[in-house]
Formats: structure tokens, sequence, C-alpha cells
């Protein structure tokens, strides 16, 4: 059955049964990460134009000199299209008779970490480029790094421009046996090798000729099958409440988001931070009452007894998620003003938005060679370790375990940016302030705003800074 | 057991969390209705998400006194039956002035009696989070806009500042007089949305449905000229014949097309076999170069 624009006999076009296909077409949320010399673009140009993603009038635009050139169809703004390279995430959308998919493709640039982990945060599967031609960069070791950090259950590595080494076998065994050690190493275990031909089309959606010593599958063919919803249906129920629904005193229902798990009518459940149990006694939703619902599904809860829930709650079954002031937490910093312990932050994990401190850098890591570092502040770009205490207590999973209940992003209080993505690796211990973290919130308090200390690590030099300083405020005062 | 969700399952959960933290996190919310097949969608979603509880924000709707008489009876038809307050924006100003896309051109016209208008509406109600059917894959420049898009005190859309966006999560921090436009449908394909239109039995404005009607043929656009401005010239001649509209917006700028399809799955048939991106009919994106995106930055949707 044709399922494609721009093929379809419209006299033989049975619309009933092309609908009856669409509806059961899942949905996969994919990214791609590479730089402008991967051949990124022209993989999902390839992928767009082969699906028949993309509209005939996009394609005449992205003509040059007789032949498409497909990286033209995926460069997006003005000032990107003057650079000639794309440096902010975009979305396209694209479906075979299979799948729809979502792809979020970003840009490789070292100065654009913060981009590639937006693109990964919601990804399912990752493509990562490797060029057949150059071997393993720094930057394709970032990106397999960026890509299991932000958790994406599936990795396709594509060694492409296999056309310039003569579609040579052992160039791509060789990049696979030295690549795969170092994904292993990143925890991702299930990393599927494609070699390709983005510009020539080879292994990307059908089978190469060029190739036959390959015998696996396209990118296209891993795409439409991969699985990869169930890790989040197989987790315990989670639901952060959004919005208390009370249209009346007759009804009193908790509207959410399943972040994971299953829930049934009947189902015991506990809410926090108030730590009551109840069980469910409806699921509601306008298409009428459901007797089961799973992520990631909206849906609407009534409970059998009146219990105090409101917006930023956490109700769940099963294992209990961790509840704390105090978390550790793998951060990729996005904001141009460094991480400052000083400043004030918020947080917003699941539905609940508190005031936040970082409390202590512990160390960053090197995205070029994973090593850490001992430091004091991230800047932009920089992914580290830090301890943060939220003034209330947050109800979470590691990361690890679940992506819905394990991530939050951090505010800056006084520009409302936002400063950074989190990643919470467990509850930390309610650890003492440094006396130079202390001292520079002190200070910050009596220095005007916009004044900035630079202080140093050690306690004893710090105070030497503050008093000084203090100095300077009375002498002026 | 198969835990699978079919696309518009999932698209539709999306939305749902996203209309719903807006409406938990803002002061005055309102939604943008411009009575177009995005918004019929937006509209039902809205309904789903607070169910069985009312929509609890109105709806504003800019209108340019340009737009078809039967898109203004949907919309006062739609409202009453989903029971929400509707908000009605024009520039009266630029009207009273003759303003009209012939003597000022498509994009000053747009500027003065959208662009104008919405953020004159957006003032006088005070709103700071404006729900927008805008889908991701309209438009090249579209591809890269936020759920929460950030405007400043002037309304102004900063492509080089947006805020990253991570998960589900939102930063619907902002100071007095900023404001957000939301775009709860950034997931959307055009696909999607006639899916879900006729999955769901979602009411849409009858033009989209092909009938024989008057029009007039002017270069490669076809014209419903129910206007005085859009009457025939005197070289030119009305012709009959079946079209629809396959997207809606002022009957002077907003080309028809001849189609066959009078009902959903027919337009679903032509959808799937047609070769161009809808917005192709509409006049006012190929002003120039990358129109659309000069056209956001000033605040226009």
């Amino acid at each position: 059955m044709p399922a494609v624009a721009g093929v379809v006999d419209l006299t033989r076009f049975d619309v009933e049964e092309f609908l009856r296909g669409e509806e059961s077409k899942d949905l996969l949320r994919f990214t791609t990460a590479g730089s402008v010399d991967d051949g990124k673009s022209t993989l999902i140009g390839r992928l767009l134009h082969d699906a028949k993603g993309a509209y005939e009038d996009q394609l005449k635009q992205a003509i040059r000199g007789g032949e498409i050139d497909f990286s033209l169809l995926t460069d997006g703004l003005r000032a990107e299209r003057e650079q000639g390279i794309t440096i902010d995430v975009a979305y396209r959308y694209f479906s075979t008779p299979k799948r729809k998919f979502i792809l979020a493709d970003t840009p490789g640039h070292e100065q654009y970490t913060r981009n590639m982990a937006t693109g990964a945060s919601t990804a399912e599967l990752a493509i990562i480029l490797l060029d057949a031609s150059r071997g393993i960069t720094t930057q394709s070791m970032r990106h397999a790094y960026i890509a299991s950090l932000l958790g994406i259950p599936h990795i396709i590595v594509a060694v492409n421009k296999m056309d310039l080494v003569n579609y040579d076998q052992e160039i791509f065994q060789r990049l696979r046996a030295e690549f795969a050690p170092f994904l292993t190493r990143l925890g991702v275990n299930n990393a599927y090798f494609v070699p390709i031909s983005a510009l020539k089309g080879d292994n990307v959606v059908d089978l190469s000729k060029n190739m036959p010593w390959f015998d696996g599958h396209s990118v296209l063919h891993q795409l439409e099958t991969v699985n990869t919803k169930l890790a989040t249906v197989e987790a315990p129920f989670r639901m952060a409440v959004q919005r208390v629904v009370r249209p009346d005193m007759t009804f009193r229902g908790y509207a959410g988001q399943i972040l994971s798990g299953v829930i049934r009518p009947g189902d015991e459940v506990l809410a926090q931070p108030s730590g009551r149990r109840s069980r469910v006694e409806r699921i509601v939703t306008y298409d009428g009452d459901l007797k089961v619902a799973h992520a990631p599904l909206s849906i609407t809860l009534t409970l059998a007894d009146e219990i105090d829930i409101s917006r930023g709650d956490m109700i769940s079954a099963g294992p209990e998620p961790a509840s704390s002031r105090s978390i550790e937490a793998t951060m990729v910093w996005f904001n141009a003003q460094p991480l400052d312990p000083a400043r004030h932050y918020l947080v917003k994990h699941a539905s609940q938005m508190a005031p936040a401190r970082v409390e202590a850098v512990e160390y960053r890591i090197d995205v070029n060679t994973l090593h850490a570092e001992p430091v004091t502040s991230l800047a932009m770009n920089e992914v580290g370790v830090v301890r943060l205490t939220a003034a209330r207590p947050l109800f979470f999973d590691p990361y690890r375990e679940n992506r819905g209940t394990g991530a939050f992003i951090l505010i800056d209080r006084q520009t409302n940016a936002t400063a950074a993505a989190g990643m919470i690796v467990a509850a930390a211990e309610t650890g003492l302030e440094s006396a130079a973290d202390r001292l520079a919130r002190l200070v910050r308090a009596v220095v005007p705003q916009g004044a900035h200390l630079n202080l140093p690590d050690e306690d004893e030099e710090a105070v030497a800074v503050v008093r000084d300083a203090l100095k300077g405020i009375l002498r002026h005062a | 057991m198969a835990w699978d969700i079919s696309h518009l399952q999932a698209l539709e959960a999306e939305s749902l969390h996203i209309i719903r933290e807006v409406a938990s996190e803002f002061q005055r919310p309102v939604m943008l209705y411009s009575i177009g097949k995005d918004s019929s969608v937006m509209l039902r979603l809205a309904q789903k998400a607070f169910y069985p509880g009312p929509i609890p924000f109105p709806l504003l709707h800019v209108d340019t006194s340009y737009k078809f008489k039967e898109m203004i009876e949907f919309r006062d038809k739609m409202a009453a039956s989903v029971g929400a307050r509707l908000i009605v924006s024009s520039n009266q100003k630029a009207l009273d002035e003759g303003a009209n896309p012939f003597r000022l051109g498509t994009e000053r016209c747009c500027g003065l009696l959208k662009t104008q208008a919405l953020l004159d509406g957006l003032r006088a109600g005070n709103y700071d989070a404006a729900f927008g059917g805008a889908r991701r894959d309209e438009e090249k420049s579209r591809a890269k806009e936020r759920v929460y898009s950030f405007r400043d005190t002037l309304g102004q859309w900063d492509p080089k500042n947006q805020r990253p966006e991570l998960w589900n999560i939102y930063n619907s921090r902002i100071e007095p007089g900023e404001s957000i436009r939301v775009f709860p449908l950034s997931n959307w394909t055009e696909m999607d949305v006639w899916q879900y239109i006729h999955h769901e039995d979602i009411p849409i404005v009858p033009m989209y449905f092909a009938q024989e009607r008057e029009v007039l043929v002017r270069g490669n656009s076809i014209i419903i000229p129910e206007l005085a401005i859009t009457q025939p010239r005197p070289d030119e001649k009305l012709q009959r014949m079946k079209v629809r509209m396959r997207s809606l917006g002022c009957s002077p700028c907003t080309g028809a097309i001849r189609s066959e399809a009078d009902t959903l799955p027919k337009i679903i048939a032509e959808l799937v076999a047609a070769k161009n991106s809808e917005r192709e009919n509409r006049v006012i994106d190929h002003d120039r170069e990358g129109s659309m995106e000069l056209k956001k930055r000033e605040g226009y949707f």
C-alpha cells in the first residue's frame, strides 16, 4: 500500500485502509549529532528525501547546480544560512509506512554541547556519525558521551563516507573495534554499527550493493524496528500532579502526565510530600474512564480517600521515590553566566519549582577526554557533578533508572534564564556549606548588585578576601 | 503485553501536558483562536486537558475584517459550544484609514491588521501567556521554534536568544510585561492534524471541503470574491469551479485550490498525493526570502 506523498495513484488509493494503517503507527523521537564535515545534514536530507519527508517546493529550494544539495533541506534560520552551519536544534518530521519520526537535528560544534543535550533529552535513539575517511575524532566521542549522559536508550553508529574509502570492509571493522569499547565504558552496550554513504545513499534506506559484505540492516530499517517504550512502562508508576481539577464540590481529580509505569483503578498509591496512601478510584479522561493507563498518557486520577494533594506533589505506586532536599546531580551548564554557588537559583523538577542553591561543584568532566577535574564553577557548555539543595524536598528516582523523575532544570532567579539541565544521581548528605560559600552569600547581601567576587578555593584565603571587601564597603558607608 | 501507543495518542498526551502546565503556572493565559483546523484541534485539546472542568482561559481572535464570513459564523458557534469566553481584537484605527492588502502590500497589511492587533489584544488583556496553533513542520524557520517562545516587553522574538528546552520541563519564569507564546501543537504535522480531526470527529469550517463556488482566477491564485476589494476587474470575469481551502486566512490573500475532496477521507487522500506544502497557497510567505522569520521577530505568530 502506498503511504508516501507523490507516488500515489489516487484511483486505486484506499483511504480507509490508509487511515487504519496510519492509526497503528507509533512515534519515534531520535537525534543526530555530527559536525558540518561529517555529512550529518546530508544524511538527514537523504532520509527526508528518500522517505518522502520533504515536500517538492522545499526540494526545489535545495537544488544547487542541477542536483539536490541534501544539506540545504535542513538548514534553518537566516543567520545560519549566512554562516552555512546549523547552530541550534531543529526538529524535522517524516513518516514511513511503518512509523512516524521526530528528528531533533543538533549541531556538533563543541560550543554547542548544550544544544546537543537539548536534542538528546527527548530522544529514544541517537545516530552518531563517524567519518570513515578520518577515523574517530574527539567530536564523535563527545557526541557518544552526551548521548549516554542524557540516557538515550538506543544508539546507531553510522560510519559515513564509505564511498571515499572504496567501501572497504576492513576500515569499517577497524573503526567498530576501536569505538565499541569506548561506548561500553559509557554504559552503552547495544550500539548498532552501519557502514553508509549519505551522499550516495548506501545503506541509508536500502542495503547497498557496494557493500555486499555487510550482513546487517540499513539505518532506516533500524529506525523503523527498534523498540523503545518498554523501559518507561516497566518502571514503577510515577505521576507529578500538574493541577487539581475541581469543577464542583462532587469532583476532585489530579491531572498529570504519567512519567513512568502503569496504573489501574484499585491500585494503592502514595502521595508525596504528605506520605498518605489511598487507592485509585477512577482514571478519568474526556473520552471516558480507562481501565488501565500507562506512560506517557496524560490523565486525571480520582482517589478513594480525601487526602491533601496539590500541584507539585508526586503520586506513585510500587517502590517509593526518594525524597530529599539535597541531591547529587550531573549538570550541563547552559548559561553564559557561569555557575555561582552564591547565586540564587530555582530548580524545576517534575511539576514543582523551588528555590535552590548549588552547595558545591564536586568536579567537572572534560567532554573530550572524560577526565574529572576539580573546579569551583561550571561555564557554558561544561558538564560537572554538583551537590544541590532545594528549599523543599524533591521526589525522584535516579536519572539512570527513570528519565521522567530524574531530570530537572535550573533557572537563574535574577535573569530567568535556563541556566542548566540536571540529571539526578542520588540523594546527597546535607553537607555543611564551606566557609567560602557561606561568606560569598553574606557578601552578596551587602555588596551592590552586579559586583563580583572571585573567591579563592581555600577557606582561609577566601575569608581574607571577604574581610578586605567588607572593610572597603564600611569605609564608603 | 503491548504498551505501544499510537503517534496520535503520544502527541495528544504531550499537548495536554503543555496546556495544563501553562494554565497552572501563568497568571493570565489566553488561547489564540484563528478558526482554522489547527485551532480546532487546539480547542479540543484544551477541553480534554481540564475535563470534567471547563477551559480556564478565554479565546482571543484577531479579526482583520477580511476573514471569510463562514469563518466568523463558525467561530461564534464553537466558542458558544465549548462554553469559552471569546475576545475579538481588531486594529480599528488602521481599518478606518482604509488598510487593505492591495493598498499597503501584504507585508504592511499583515503588520497592521494581524501583528499590531494581536499585540494590542494581548496588552489590553494583560495576558502573560498566549497559546498558538503553529506547528514546526509548517515552515523552515518554525522548525527551531520552542514550545514556550519567550517574548520581550514589545512582544518580539529573538531567534538568537531562545531558552533551551529539555525533556518536558518548561521554564515559565518571566518579568512583568514580558510574555510567552506557547505552541502545544509544535510536534504535530499537517497529516497528524487531519488524522486527529478524523479520529476525534472534530468540527471544522465547511470551507475546507470542496464545493462549487464562483471564483476569480488571478495569476496562479484562485480567489473567492466575498469583498468589495476582491471583485473582478473590468478585464476579469468570475468562473464556477469546485474548490476548497487548504488553509484559512484573509479572503484576499488566501487562495483556494481546485479539488474534489468533499469529505475528510478525500481531503486526507488529497493530502497524501499533494506535492506542495500547504503554505504555498498563501501569498504572505513568499514576500521575500525568509519572510516568515522576519514577521515572527516583529511579533507575528
